[in-house]
Protein backbone atom coordinates (compact mmCIF):
# COMPACT_ATOMS: atom_id res chain seq x y z
CA UNK A 1 0.00 0.00 0.00
CA UNK A 2 1.32 3.65 -0.59
CA UNK A 3 2.28 5.89 2.13
CA UNK A 4 -0.81 7.61 0.32
CA UNK A 5 -3.56 4.90 0.87
CA UNK A 6 -1.87 4.41 4.51
CA UNK A 7 -2.52 7.69 5.58
CA UNK A 8 -5.86 7.63 3.98
CA UNK A 9 -6.87 4.35 5.83
CA UNK A 10 -5.29 5.76 9.45
CA UNK A 11 -7.24 9.38 9.03
CA UNK A 12 -10.36 7.15 8.25
CA UNK A 13 -9.84 5.39 11.27
CA UNK A 14 -9.48 7.92 13.45
CA UNK A 15 -12.51 10.13 11.94
CA UNK A 16 -14.14 6.88 12.87
CA UNK A 17 -13.15 6.64 16.20
CA UNK A 18 -13.76 9.93 17.03
CA UNK A 19 -17.26 9.63 15.31
CA UNK A 20 -18.00 6.59 17.81
CA UNK A 21 -17.01 8.19 20.68
CA UNK A 22 -18.78 11.12 20.22
CA UNK A 23 -21.72 9.34 19.61
CA UNK A 24 -21.86 7.47 22.73
CA UNK A 25 -21.45 10.30 24.36
CA UNK A 26 -24.14 12.01 23.43
CA UNK A 27 -26.19 9.01 23.41
CA UNK A 28 -25.50 8.34 27.40
CA UNK A 29 -25.78 11.55 28.09
CA UNK A 30 -29.30 11.50 26.75
CA UNK A 31 -30.22 8.15 28.19
CA UNK A 32 -28.80 9.02 31.50
CA UNK A 33 -32.56 9.75 33.25
CA UNK A 34 -32.90 9.49 36.81
CA UNK A 35 -34.81 6.33 38.18
CA UNK A 36 -38.28 7.09 39.45
CA UNK A 37 -40.70 5.31 41.66
CA UNK A 38 -44.60 4.34 41.04
CA UNK A 39 -46.40 5.40 44.09
CA UNK A 40 -48.84 2.95 45.97
CA UNK A 41 -52.62 2.48 45.33
CA UNK A 42 -55.04 1.96 48.12
CA UNK A 43 -58.79 2.39 47.04
CA UNK A 44 -59.68 5.66 44.59
CA UNK A 45 -56.69 7.36 46.41
CA UNK A 46 -52.94 7.06 45.26
CA UNK A 47 -50.32 7.02 48.16
CA UNK A 48 -47.21 8.96 48.13
CA UNK A 49 -44.49 8.82 51.25
CA UNK A 50 -41.58 11.29 51.12
CA UNK A 51 -39.35 11.57 53.65
CA UNK A 52 -36.91 14.95 53.64
CA UNK A 53 -33.20 14.65 55.70
CA UNK A 54 -30.73 17.25 56.56
CA UNK A 55 -28.22 14.84 54.48
CA UNK A 56 -28.23 12.15 52.52
CA UNK A 57 -26.94 8.90 53.32
CA UNK A 58 -22.87 8.40 54.23
CA UNK A 59 -22.47 6.20 51.27
CA UNK A 60 -24.47 8.86 48.97
CA UNK A 61 -21.90 10.68 46.25
CA UNK A 62 -23.20 13.96 48.28
CA UNK A 63 -23.77 12.84 51.76
CA UNK A 64 -23.80 16.31 52.68
CA UNK A 65 -26.75 17.44 50.65
CA UNK A 66 -30.05 17.69 51.61
CA UNK A 67 -32.61 15.22 50.07
CA UNK A 68 -35.54 14.09 49.24
CA UNK A 69 -36.25 10.04 49.66
CA UNK A 70 -39.34 7.70 48.68
CA UNK A 71 -40.10 6.40 52.05
CA UNK A 72 -42.10 3.19 53.19
CA UNK A 73 -45.47 4.30 55.16
CA UNK A 74 -43.54 3.14 58.32
CA UNK A 75 -40.28 5.11 57.41
CA UNK A 76 -38.45 1.94 57.20
CA UNK A 77 -37.44 1.62 53.87
CA UNK A 78 -35.63 4.63 52.03
CA UNK A 79 -35.24 5.10 48.43
CA UNK A 80 -32.98 7.69 46.77
CA UNK A 81 -35.67 9.07 43.62
CA UNK A 82 -37.44 12.02 43.27
CA UNK A 83 -38.99 11.11 40.07
CA UNK A 84 -42.71 9.94 40.93
CA UNK A 85 -45.21 8.00 38.86
CA UNK A 86 -48.63 9.66 39.39
CA UNK A 87 -51.53 8.50 37.75
CA UNK A 88 -53.71 11.34 35.90
CA UNK A 89 -56.69 13.21 37.14
CA UNK A 90 -56.41 11.32 40.46
CA UNK A 91 -56.37 12.24 43.92
CA UNK A 92 -52.78 11.46 45.38
CA UNK A 93 -52.66 11.26 49.08
CA UNK A 94 -48.98 12.89 50.54
CA UNK A 95 -47.52 12.24 53.38
CA UNK A 96 -44.16 14.10 54.27
CA UNK A 97 -41.94 13.06 57.21
CA UNK A 98 -39.83 15.32 57.54
CA UNK A 99 -36.39 15.62 59.78
CA UNK A 100 -34.80 18.52 58.85
CA UNK A 101 -34.56 21.88 60.68
CA UNK A 102 -35.93 25.04 59.53
CA UNK A 103 -33.64 27.94 57.55
CA UNK A 104 -37.03 30.17 56.52
CA UNK A 105 -38.45 31.22 53.56
CA UNK A 106 -37.01 33.59 51.27
CA UNK A 107 -40.49 34.47 49.87
CA UNK A 108 -43.21 34.46 52.82
CA UNK A 109 -45.80 33.89 50.56
CA UNK A 110 -45.09 30.70 50.19
CA UNK A 111 -45.92 30.09 53.92
CA UNK A 112 -49.37 29.24 52.80
CA UNK A 113 -50.33 25.90 51.00
CA UNK A 114 -51.75 26.53 47.72
CA UNK A 115 -53.07 23.83 45.15
CA UNK A 116 -54.41 21.43 47.81
CA UNK A 117 -57.51 19.44 48.44
CA UNK A 118 -59.48 21.91 50.77
CA UNK A 119 -55.94 24.26 50.37
CA UNK A 120 -54.93 22.71 53.65
CA UNK A 121 -52.85 20.54 55.39
CA UNK A 122 -52.13 18.29 58.17
CA UNK A 123 -49.20 19.18 60.06
CA UNK A 124 -48.77 16.38 62.69
CA UNK A 125 -52.79 15.72 61.99
CA UNK A 126 -53.77 19.49 63.19
CA UNK A 127 -55.15 20.67 59.44
CA UNK A 128 -53.82 24.44 58.79
CA UNK A 129 -53.28 27.09 55.86
CA UNK A 130 -49.96 28.11 56.74
CA UNK A 131 -47.06 27.98 58.92
CA UNK A 132 -44.59 31.14 60.43
CA UNK A 133 -42.28 31.30 57.27
CA UNK A 134 -39.15 31.53 59.68
CA UNK A 135 -40.50 27.77 60.71
CA UNK A 136 -39.94 26.58 56.91
CA UNK A 137 -37.41 23.63 56.64
CA UNK A 138 -38.14 22.84 53.11
CA UNK A 139 -41.34 23.45 50.33
CA UNK A 140 -42.88 20.68 47.73
CA UNK A 141 -44.26 22.45 45.22
CA UNK A 142 -45.44 21.68 42.10
CA UNK A 143 -45.39 25.25 40.32
CA UNK A 144 -47.27 24.05 36.94
CA UNK A 145 -50.63 22.93 38.82
CA UNK A 146 -50.26 25.53 41.55
CA UNK A 147 -49.18 23.18 44.37
CA UNK A 148 -47.12 24.56 47.12
CA UNK A 149 -47.06 22.84 50.64
CA UNK A 150 -44.61 24.44 53.07
CA UNK A 151 -42.85 21.86 55.60
CA UNK A 152 -42.36 22.96 59.28
CA UNK A 153 -39.03 21.79 60.45
CA UNK A 154 -37.72 20.27 63.16
CA UNK A 155 -37.48 22.88 66.17
CA UNK A 156 -33.63 23.64 67.36
CA UNK A 157 -34.94 21.99 70.64
CA UNK A 158 -35.55 18.48 69.03
CA UNK A 159 -33.94 15.97 72.00
CA UNK A 160 -33.27 13.43 68.73
CA UNK A 161 -32.66 14.96 65.73
CA UNK A 162 -31.49 13.04 62.52
CA UNK A 163 -28.54 13.57 61.13
CA UNK A 164 -28.34 11.26 57.75
CA UNK A 165 -30.39 9.40 55.69
CA UNK A 166 -32.32 6.87 57.05
CA UNK A 167 -34.08 8.26 59.76
CA UNK A 168 -36.67 6.39 61.25
CA UNK A 169 -39.55 7.51 62.82
CA UNK A 170 -37.87 7.28 66.38
CA UNK A 171 -36.01 10.17 65.28
CA UNK A 172 -37.50 14.09 66.22
CA UNK A 173 -39.70 14.79 62.87
CA UNK A 174 -42.96 16.20 61.46
CA UNK A 175 -45.27 14.53 59.41
CA UNK A 176 -46.83 16.60 56.98
CA UNK A 177 -49.74 15.33 54.42
CA UNK A 178 -52.16 16.21 51.72
CA UNK A 179 -54.13 15.77 49.26
CA UNK A 180 -53.93 16.93 45.45
CA UNK A 181 -55.55 16.50 42.45
CA UNK A 182 -52.84 15.15 38.99
CA UNK A 183 -53.13 16.98 35.97
CA UNK A 184 -53.45 15.47 32.63
CA UNK A 185 -50.87 12.97 31.52
CA UNK A 186 -47.18 14.57 30.96
CA UNK A 187 -43.83 15.15 32.38
CA UNK A 188 -44.08 17.82 35.31
CA UNK A 189 -41.13 19.54 37.70
CA UNK A 190 -40.84 19.75 41.30
CA UNK A 191 -39.15 21.76 43.74
CA UNK A 192 -38.38 23.38 46.75
CA UNK A 193 -38.30 27.09 47.49
CA UNK A 194 -36.69 27.54 50.73
CA UNK A 195 -32.44 27.82 50.35
CA UNK A 196 -31.61 25.09 51.75
CA UNK A 197 -28.43 24.46 50.16
CA UNK A 198 -26.06 24.79 52.85
CA UNK A 199 -22.82 26.60 51.95
CA UNK A 200 -23.76 27.37 48.24
CA UNK A 201 -24.62 30.72 47.04
CA UNK A 202 -28.37 32.06 48.39
CA UNK A 203 -28.66 28.61 49.09
CA UNK A 204 -29.78 27.35 46.11
CA UNK A 205 -27.20 25.68 44.73
CA UNK A 206 -25.84 22.15 44.67
CA UNK A 207 -29.39 20.29 45.92
CA UNK A 208 -31.43 22.73 44.82
CA UNK A 209 -30.17 22.55 40.90
CA UNK A 210 -29.46 18.35 41.24
CA UNK A 211 -32.78 16.48 39.93
CA UNK A 212 -32.93 13.40 42.89
CA UNK A 213 -32.20 15.82 46.20
CA UNK A 214 -34.12 18.97 46.56
CA UNK A 215 -36.35 18.84 43.22
CA UNK A 216 -37.48 16.66 40.62
CA UNK A 217 -40.13 15.22 38.10
CA UNK A 218 -43.86 13.96 38.46
CA UNK A 219 -44.33 11.49 35.87
CA UNK A 220 -48.05 12.18 35.08
CA UNK A 221 -49.17 8.67 33.59
CA UNK B 1 -22.22 48.37 -31.06
CA UNK B 2 -23.45 50.03 -28.00
CA UNK B 3 -22.03 49.33 -24.85
CA UNK B 4 -24.54 47.96 -22.22
CA UNK B 5 -25.04 50.62 -19.08
CA UNK B 6 -24.86 48.09 -16.20
CA UNK B 7 -25.54 50.42 -13.65
CA UNK B 8 -28.80 51.83 -15.20
CA UNK B 9 -30.03 47.81 -15.51
CA UNK B 10 -29.39 46.98 -11.97
CA UNK B 11 -31.11 50.38 -10.93
CA UNK B 12 -34.09 49.40 -12.94
CA UNK B 13 -35.07 45.85 -11.88
CA UNK B 14 -33.61 46.91 -8.06
CA UNK B 15 -36.62 49.58 -8.71
CA UNK B 16 -39.24 46.80 -10.01
CA UNK B 17 -38.25 44.58 -7.28
CA UNK B 18 -38.55 47.47 -4.32
CA UNK B 19 -41.99 48.80 -5.74
CA UNK B 20 -43.34 45.62 -5.97
CA UNK B 21 -42.06 43.60 -2.87
CA UNK B 22 -41.85 47.10 0.11
CA UNK B 23 -45.64 47.49 -0.01
CA UNK B 24 -46.19 43.93 -0.06
CA UNK B 25 -43.53 43.42 2.72
CA UNK B 26 -45.36 46.32 4.95
CA UNK B 27 -48.93 45.61 4.13
CA UNK B 28 -49.08 42.05 3.97
CA UNK B 29 -45.90 40.67 5.96
CA UNK B 30 -45.05 43.17 8.76
CA UNK B 31 -48.29 43.53 10.28
CA UNK B 32 -48.48 39.68 11.29
CA UNK B 33 -45.04 39.97 12.80
CA UNK B 34 -45.31 39.21 16.48
CA UNK B 35 -46.13 40.35 19.34
CA UNK B 36 -49.29 41.36 17.62
CA UNK B 37 -51.84 44.22 19.11
CA UNK B 38 -52.57 43.65 22.51
CA UNK B 39 -51.75 46.45 24.26
CA UNK B 40 -49.82 49.95 23.01
CA UNK B 41 -46.60 48.95 23.73
CA UNK B 42 -46.75 45.70 21.81
CA UNK B 43 -48.53 47.86 18.80
CA UNK B 44 -46.32 50.06 18.87
CA UNK B 45 -43.41 47.52 18.61
CA UNK B 46 -45.60 46.23 15.53
CA UNK B 47 -45.32 49.95 13.84
CA UNK B 48 -41.32 49.85 14.98
CA UNK B 49 -40.77 46.31 12.97
CA UNK B 50 -43.10 47.66 9.64
CA UNK B 51 -41.03 50.86 9.68
CA UNK B 52 -37.53 48.79 10.25
CA UNK B 53 -38.88 46.06 7.50
CA UNK B 54 -40.25 48.89 5.08
CA UNK B 55 -36.76 50.65 5.09
CA UNK B 56 -34.64 47.21 4.87
CA UNK B 57 -36.18 45.71 1.81
CA UNK B 58 -35.23 47.97 -0.39
CA UNK B 59 -31.57 47.80 1.34
CA UNK B 60 -32.07 43.83 1.22
CA UNK B 61 -33.05 43.73 -2.48
CA UNK B 62 -30.32 45.92 -3.87
CA UNK B 63 -27.62 43.68 -2.60
CA UNK B 64 -29.61 40.89 -3.78
CA UNK B 65 -30.16 42.37 -7.46
CA UNK B 66 -26.73 43.23 -7.41
CA UNK B 67 -25.38 39.70 -6.28
CA UNK B 68 -28.31 37.74 -8.88
CA UNK B 69 -27.01 40.13 -11.87
CA UNK B 70 -23.28 39.85 -11.32
CA UNK B 71 -23.82 36.05 -10.92
CA UNK B 72 -25.74 36.02 -14.01
CA UNK B 73 -23.96 38.56 -16.11
CA UNK B 74 -20.26 38.78 -15.37
CA UNK B 75 -20.01 34.70 -15.57
CA UNK B 76 -16.97 33.89 -17.28
CA UNK B 77 -18.45 31.95 -21.01
CA UNK B 78 -14.99 30.96 -22.32
CA UNK B 79 -13.31 28.82 -20.22
CA UNK B 80 -11.38 27.67 -22.84
CA UNK B 81 -8.53 30.14 -22.51
CA UNK B 82 -7.08 31.53 -19.70
CA UNK B 83 -9.43 33.73 -17.14
CA UNK B 84 -8.94 37.28 -17.95
CA UNK B 85 -9.20 40.13 -15.33
CA UNK B 86 -11.84 43.06 -16.21
CA UNK B 87 -10.92 46.52 -16.82
CA UNK B 88 -9.93 48.13 -13.78
CA UNK B 89 -11.75 50.02 -11.72
CA UNK B 90 -11.95 53.52 -10.70
CA UNK B 91 -13.77 56.09 -7.92
CA UNK B 92 -16.59 57.21 -8.54
CA UNK B 93 -16.82 60.85 -6.56
CA UNK B 94 -20.78 60.89 -7.62
CA UNK B 95 -21.19 57.39 -6.66
CA UNK B 96 -19.53 57.63 -3.17
CA UNK B 97 -21.51 61.04 -2.52
CA UNK B 98 -24.33 59.52 -2.53
CA UNK B 99 -23.28 56.60 -0.70
CA UNK B 100 -22.79 58.29 2.17
CA UNK B 101 -25.64 60.81 2.03
CA UNK B 102 -27.91 57.87 1.70
CA UNK B 103 -26.53 55.67 4.78
CA UNK B 104 -25.99 58.49 6.73
CA UNK B 105 -29.56 59.68 6.97
CA UNK B 106 -30.94 56.17 7.19
CA UNK B 107 -28.47 55.91 10.41
CA UNK B 108 -29.63 59.39 11.81
CA UNK B 109 -33.37 58.73 10.48
CA UNK B 110 -33.30 55.39 12.82
CA UNK B 111 -31.79 57.01 15.72
CA UNK B 112 -33.77 59.79 15.58
CA UNK B 113 -36.96 57.26 15.29
CA UNK B 114 -35.93 54.93 18.05
CA UNK B 115 -34.86 57.38 20.30
CA UNK B 116 -38.75 59.19 19.72
CA UNK B 117 -40.32 55.72 20.37
CA UNK B 118 -38.39 54.86 23.28
CA UNK B 119 -39.13 58.36 25.02
CA UNK B 120 -42.95 58.25 24.20
CA UNK B 121 -43.94 55.06 26.34
CA UNK B 122 -40.79 53.01 26.65
CA UNK B 123 -41.87 50.55 24.31
CA UNK B 124 -42.25 47.81 27.15
CA UNK B 125 -38.94 47.83 28.18
CA UNK B 126 -37.83 48.09 31.85
CA UNK B 127 -36.94 51.50 32.56
CA UNK B 128 -35.03 51.51 36.30
CA UNK B 129 -36.35 52.70 39.08
CA UNK B 130 -36.45 56.42 37.58
CA UNK B 131 -38.46 55.71 34.15
CA UNK B 132 -38.17 58.52 31.74
CA UNK B 133 -41.24 57.79 29.84
CA UNK B 134 -43.52 57.86 32.48
CA UNK B 135 -47.16 58.17 31.63
CA UNK B 136 -48.95 61.10 32.21
CA UNK B 137 -50.44 60.64 35.79
CA UNK B 138 -52.55 63.37 35.53
CA UNK B 139 -55.93 61.45 34.99
CA UNK B 140 -55.91 58.07 36.62
CA UNK B 141 -52.80 56.71 37.96
CA UNK B 142 -51.08 53.79 36.87
CA UNK B 143 -52.19 50.22 38.35
CA UNK B 144 -49.05 49.21 40.32
CA UNK B 145 -47.87 45.57 40.29
CA UNK B 146 -44.99 44.48 41.67
CA UNK B 147 -43.46 41.23 39.99
CA UNK B 148 -41.05 39.15 41.98
CA UNK B 149 -38.84 36.78 40.22
CA UNK B 150 -37.04 34.22 42.27
CA UNK B 151 -36.04 30.66 41.15
CA UNK B 152 -38.16 29.53 40.31
CA UNK B 153 -41.16 31.49 39.37
CA UNK B 154 -42.81 34.93 39.53
CA UNK B 155 -45.35 35.80 42.21
CA UNK B 156 -47.37 39.53 41.86
CA UNK B 157 -47.72 41.93 44.76
CA UNK B 158 -50.44 44.48 44.31
CA UNK B 159 -49.81 47.31 46.63
CA UNK B 160 -53.25 49.00 45.95
CA UNK B 161 -55.09 45.79 46.84
CA UNK B 162 -53.88 45.24 50.82
CA UNK B 163 -50.19 44.44 49.51
CA UNK B 164 -51.66 41.02 48.19
CA UNK B 165 -49.42 38.55 46.55
CA UNK B 166 -50.54 36.19 44.21
CA UNK B 167 -49.19 32.87 41.78
CA UNK B 168 -50.73 34.25 38.67
CA UNK B 169 -51.35 37.37 37.05
CA UNK B 170 -54.79 39.45 35.99
CA UNK B 171 -54.68 42.96 34.75
CA UNK B 172 -57.46 44.69 33.63
CA UNK B 173 -58.40 45.88 30.12
CA UNK B 174 -57.95 49.23 28.78
CA UNK B 175 -55.74 50.48 31.92
CA UNK B 176 -52.04 51.77 32.26
CA UNK B 177 -50.16 48.81 34.16
CA UNK B 178 -46.82 50.00 36.59
CA UNK B 179 -44.78 46.93 36.45
CA UNK B 180 -42.58 46.85 39.27
CA UNK B 181 -39.88 44.29 38.36
CA UNK B 182 -37.56 42.94 41.30
CA UNK B 183 -35.62 39.57 42.28
CA UNK B 184 -35.15 37.77 45.64
CA UNK B 185 -32.29 35.75 44.38
CA UNK B 186 -30.36 35.97 41.23
CA UNK B 187 -30.74 37.94 37.43
CA UNK B 188 -33.87 36.91 35.72
CA UNK B 189 -36.51 38.81 32.98
CA UNK B 190 -39.90 39.46 33.15
CA UNK B 191 -41.13 38.42 29.50
CA UNK B 192 -44.63 39.31 28.94
CA UNK B 193 -45.01 38.49 25.20
CA UNK B 194 -47.94 39.04 23.82
CA UNK B 195 -48.08 42.18 26.01
CA UNK B 196 -45.04 43.60 24.39
CA UNK B 197 -43.33 43.76 28.47
CA UNK B 198 -39.46 42.80 28.92
CA UNK B 199 -37.63 43.67 31.98
CA UNK B 200 -35.35 42.25 34.16
CA UNK B 201 -35.42 41.31 37.05
CA UNK B 202 -32.48 42.23 39.26
CA UNK B 203 -32.21 41.55 42.85
CA UNK B 204 -32.19 44.62 45.23
CA UNK B 205 -33.68 46.69 42.01
CA UNK B 206 -36.54 48.23 41.11
CA UNK B 207 -37.20 47.92 37.06
CA UNK B 208 -40.41 49.82 36.18
CA UNK B 209 -41.89 49.03 33.00
CA UNK B 210 -45.54 50.64 31.39
CA UNK B 211 -47.33 48.96 29.61
CA UNK B 212 -51.25 49.86 28.31
CA UNK B 213 -53.72 47.11 28.19
CA UNK B 214 -56.36 47.01 24.92
CA UNK B 215 -59.22 44.07 24.50
CA UNK B 216 -59.02 41.34 27.38
CA UNK B 217 -56.62 38.72 26.09
CA UNK B 218 -54.40 35.61 27.32
CA UNK B 219 -50.59 36.29 27.55
CA UNK B 220 -47.45 34.18 28.40
CA UNK B 221 -45.03 35.00 30.85
CA UNK B 222 -41.66 33.66 30.45
CA UNK B 223 -37.97 33.96 32.46
CA UNK B 224 -35.84 35.20 29.72
CA UNK B 225 -32.78 35.42 31.47
CA UNK B 226 -30.60 31.97 31.92
CA UNK B 227 -31.14 32.01 36.28
CA UNK B 228 -30.17 28.20 36.85
CA UNK B 229 -31.65 24.33 36.11
CA UNK B 230 -35.23 24.88 36.20
CA UNK B 231 -35.00 28.40 34.10
CA UNK B 232 -36.64 26.60 31.28
CA UNK B 233 -40.02 25.62 33.57
CA UNK B 234 -40.13 29.72 35.24
CA UNK B 235 -43.18 30.37 32.53
CA UNK B 236 -46.54 31.20 33.55
CA UNK B 237 -50.30 32.56 31.73
CA UNK B 238 -51.87 35.68 32.74
CA UNK B 239 -54.83 37.33 31.56
CA UNK B 240 -55.79 40.66 30.66
CA UNK B 241 -59.70 40.83 31.54
CA UNK B 242 -62.67 43.55 31.91
CA UNK B 243 -62.67 45.86 34.99
CA UNK B 244 -64.93 44.28 36.40
CA UNK B 245 -63.90 40.50 36.25
CA UNK B 246 -60.55 42.07 37.72
CA UNK B 247 -61.86 43.64 40.70
CA UNK B 248 -63.87 39.82 41.26
CA UNK B 249 -60.79 38.06 40.55
CA UNK B 250 -58.18 40.28 42.86
CA UNK B 251 -61.30 40.63 45.74
CA UNK B 252 -61.23 36.42 45.67
CA UNK B 253 -57.15 36.68 45.98
CA UNK B 254 -57.30 38.70 49.00
CA UNK B 255 -59.58 36.53 50.62
CA UNK B 256 -57.47 32.81 49.16
CA UNK B 257 -54.30 34.59 50.18
CA UNK B 258 -54.92 36.42 53.79
CA UNK B 259 -53.16 33.75 55.51
CA UNK B 260 -50.07 34.67 53.57
CA UNK B 261 -50.41 38.29 53.01
CA UNK B 262 -50.36 38.26 56.89
CA UNK B 263 -47.08 37.21 56.94
CA UNK B 264 -45.76 39.51 54.15
CA UNK B 265 -43.65 42.31 54.98
CA UNK B 266 -44.63 45.53 54.33
CA UNK B 267 -44.67 46.59 50.43
CA UNK B 268 -41.38 47.30 49.48
CA UNK B 269 -39.88 48.41 45.97
CA UNK B 270 -37.16 45.63 46.49
CA UNK B 271 -37.02 42.72 48.68
CA UNK B 272 -33.12 41.61 49.85
CA UNK B 273 -32.90 39.05 51.61
CA UNK B 274 -29.73 37.63 53.47
CA UNK B 275 -28.03 35.87 50.95
CA UNK B 276 -26.02 34.04 54.14
CA UNK B 277 -29.41 32.73 55.45
CA UNK B 278 -29.05 29.14 54.32
CA UNK B 279 -30.19 25.96 55.66
CA UNK B 280 -29.73 22.17 55.22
Amino acid sequence: MSSYGRRLVWVTLATAIVCVAIGLYIGLYLTNVPGSVAAAHVGPVTNLYLGTVPAAEPTDPHPTWVSYYVVSPTSTNWQHDTTFVLPANSLVHVTIYQFDGDSGLRNPFISQATGTVGGAFQLNGKTTQAIDPDDASHVFAIPQIGLSVPLEGVPDSAKNPCSNAPCPLSYDHETISFTFRTPAKGLYRWQCFVPCAAGYMLGFGGPMQTVGYMDGFIKVV
Amino acid sequence: MNEVNHFRRVLLIWLVASTIATPLVIFVLAPIVPPGNGTVESAGQVTDNTVLFGLSTPIALAVIVWFLYAVIVFRERDTSGAVLDGPPLRGDARIQMWWVVITTAIVLFLAGYGTVRLLSDGSGGGQGPNPIAAPSQAKDPPLRVQVIAQQWQFTYRFPGYGGVETQHLEIPAHTTIELNVTSLDVIHSFWAYQLGVKADANPGENNIAYVTTKQPLTFNIRCAELCGVWHGYMFDTGRVVTKAQFAAWISAQRLTYAPATKSLPPYSNTYFPDPQRLGG
